[in-house]
């Protein structure tokens, strides 16, 4: 989707739900958050649920997106938006509820949220950036941060021996998750699929079905030190051999 | 006795925890979130087995943290919304609270106090009178109403509401293990037949009557100048509203030498001794801060004029006593402190402390 502007440029079309007071976004050039949140934005106006839903952000560089579109919203704590968006839904099932953040909020403090998120099929729509570091404190380990893998807190490289191994965030949703989950992974190498699972897993809460979690990959260039081609590679091609990409759980089709 | 209802009024005999699931029925709460912590269990208890009669709500989350959040995510969507907890659980609460008077949410929290620190007893105590009142990494921009009776734990209940409703900041009942478990008459009633207002909730986000415009709540700020001006907008509007919600009991303390100053259930053997004292001509006074937060200061100054001491008396070590030095700053009265962290206190205690000085 392109748009011809007057003085000639051609700019992509903004999602009518991104709020372009707040544009450009304050995401560090070449950073993925801004990939998904343009599928989201897309998927929030394919979906026509602007007027109906919150947005919820946590801690991490997911808060950037604090004013990011027009869509009520609420900025959080780290680890802490599962929760703020699962008392709205309980509350208010009507609304669609929906909480963004990053790998460490989701798999590290706010572990134990997602886990029994998932476990009770809270009716919310989770997306995770997973960026294998923790970008807004200064590129320390994250839960998925990969073996070998240096960060500010692993300089000679993660050891697997002492740190463990990636945290697989969807698998764990998906393996807890009862019927009705829909449980995904996409990345912003591959926008359009990211966008289909996104609106697939806005769906899922729009039908009442359970829980909705999508992963992305992402990149977090500022942190990583890369340029771009290390930046797509890295993404494109250490981050899928660890992290599979593709749905993991679809509800089954209800019979008509 | 019939069947319990708040159709009329009843005198009824219960606990202090069932007084709680029915005073927020009262008040018309529609939905608590909360995790199991002795001693404020049978609020959850209760609240769960009124709740289909009454068309309530609940949800038992994974941890006090998540309670303290889901209690916020249900404010901001409009619900009027509670939590009860104790001890360690009030320590994990804190972290939502402080999000609470940052955000201005109206959330209403019991604490029903017990030993600590740490898991210490699931009995009693006042220690958590200093977290309750200033947890958090904030200014204690909030309500704390210390109750003493059955009857207090159901009316300030009700005012919890109202008061976080009205006021938008974090209300706490800070009760205690007692008042928790044991059984006393009291009068339960339908606040609005009383002609008591119940402040109706309101979406702070989601559902919006004005329709059109959209909300962003934060809680992060980029500059020092910032966030100086938000803490300084609350605290503003905290002491704005300090002085409607302000609340305290004083007794006999115009002409008193000595008074005896405690807060929640240790008030009560507190009364009897100052009856006790004054039938034996003593010149006794009786003083209470209802408010914890925001503390009667004032009213205190204005109530120890002739008194040449203070007994304070508290079932912690001394976090009652930081409260009032604090409000008496400069003052010359001399502060007496009876301190029994974690042990109830009795009237005879408190007249054999006062024979003391
Ligand atoms: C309770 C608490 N602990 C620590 C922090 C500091 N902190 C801020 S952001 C962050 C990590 C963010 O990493 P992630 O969730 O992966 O998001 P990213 O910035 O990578 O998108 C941490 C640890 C905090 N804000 N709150
Ligand atoms: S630090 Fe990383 S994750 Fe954060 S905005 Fe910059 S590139 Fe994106
Ligand atoms: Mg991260």
């Amino acid at each position: 989707m392109q748009e011809l502007k007057e003085n000639m440029v051609f700019q992509p079309a903004m999602p009518k739900s991104w709020n372009e007071e707040t544009k450009p976004h304050k995401f560090c050039p070449g950073c993925g958050h801004g990939i998904i949140l343009k599928m989201l934005g897309e998927a929030i106006d394919e979906l026509g649920i602007q007027e109906k839903m919150i947005f919820g952000c946590d801690i991490g560089c997911s808060l950037l997106a604090w004013d990011f579109f027009k869509v009520d919203s609420v900025q959080t704590h780290h680890g802490r938006t599962t929760p703020v968006v699962t008392g709205m839904k309980r509350a208010h099932p009507e609304l669609i509820c929906v909480a963004y953040m990053g790998d460490g909020g989701g798999y590290a403090i706010g572990s134990q949220h997602l886990f029994n998120a998932a476990v009770r099929n809270e009716r919310v729509t989770i997306i995770l950036c997973n960026n294998c570091n923790y970008g807004m404190t200064g590129g320390q380990m994250a839960p998925t941060t990969l073996p070998g893998m240096k960060t500010e807190t692993t300089p000679y490289g993660r050891d697997v021996e002492l740190t463990g191994y990636p945290t697989k965030g969807s698998e764990m949703v998906a393996a807890v998750a009862p019927e009705g989950a829909y449980v995904a992974r996409g990345t912003v190498a591959n926008p359009r699929q990211l966008k289909g699972f996104i609106k697939k897993a806005l769906q899922n809460q729009i039908d009442g079905n359970g829980i909705s979690f999508v992963e992305c990959l992402s990149g977090c260039p500022t942190n990583w030190r890369t340029n771009a081609k290390q930046t797509w590679e890295f993404i494109e091609k250490e981050m899928t051999a660890y992290f599979k990409l593709g749905e993991l759980r679809v509800p089954q089709a209800k019979e008509v | 006795m019939g069947e319990v209802s708040l159709s009329s009024e009843q005198r009824v005999f219960m606990t202090g925890n069932e007084t709680v699931a029915w005073a927020a029925i009262a008040a018309k709460a529609d939905i608590m979130y909360g995790y199991p912590i002795t001693p404020q269990n049978e609020i959850m208890h209760y609240w769960t087995r009124l709740m289909p009669k009454y068309g309530k709500k609940f949800l038992q989350t994974e941890d006090e943290i998540s309670a303290g959040f889901t209690l916020a995510g249900g404010v901001i969507s409009g619900a009027k919304a509670f939590t009860a907890t104790a001890g360690p659980g009030n320590v994990l609460m804190q972290e939502s609270a402080s999000m609470a008077e940052m955000m201005r949410l109206p959330a209403v929290y019991i604490i029903q106090q017990r030993g600590g620190p740490s898991t210490a007893t699931v009995i009693y105590s006042q220690q958590e009178t200093t977290i309750t009142t200033f947890g958090g990494n904030g200014e204690g921009h909030r309500i704390v109403f210390s109750t003493s009776t059955h009857q207090e734990l159901f009316d300030y209940t009700i005012k919890a509401f109202n008061s976080a409703w009205a006021y938008r900041f974090p209300t706490f009942v800070l009760g205690d293990g007692y008042q928790a478990k044991m059984r006393e008459p009291l009068t339960i009633y339908d606040p609005e037949q009383r002609g008591i207002n119940l402040v109706k909730p309101e979406p702070i986000l989601g559902i919006r009557p004005n329709g059109s415009k959209f909300t962003h709540l934060r809680n992060t700020y980029n500059t020092e100048e910032e966030l100086y001006k938000v803490v300084m907008a609350n605290q503003a509007e905290w002491e704005e509203m300090a002085k409607k919600v302000v609340e305290w009991d004083s007794r006999d303390c115009e002409q008193a030498d000595v008074i005896i100053l405690t807060h929640g259930v240790v008030s009560r053997a507190a009364l009897g001794a100052c009856q006790q004292l004054r039938e034996q001509g003593h010149k006794v006074g009786y003083f209470r801060p209802i408010t914890l937060r925001p503390f009667p200061g004032e009213q205190l100054k204005a109530a120890i004029k002739q008194a040449k001491k203070i007994l304070i008396a508290e079932s912690s070590y001394g976090q009652l006593v930081k409260l009032v030095e604090n409000a008496l700053y400069g003052s010359t009265v001399e502060i007496v402190p009876m301190l029994r962290p974690g042990l109830g206190i009795t009237t005879e205690e408190i007249v054999d402390e006062y024979n003391k000085l």
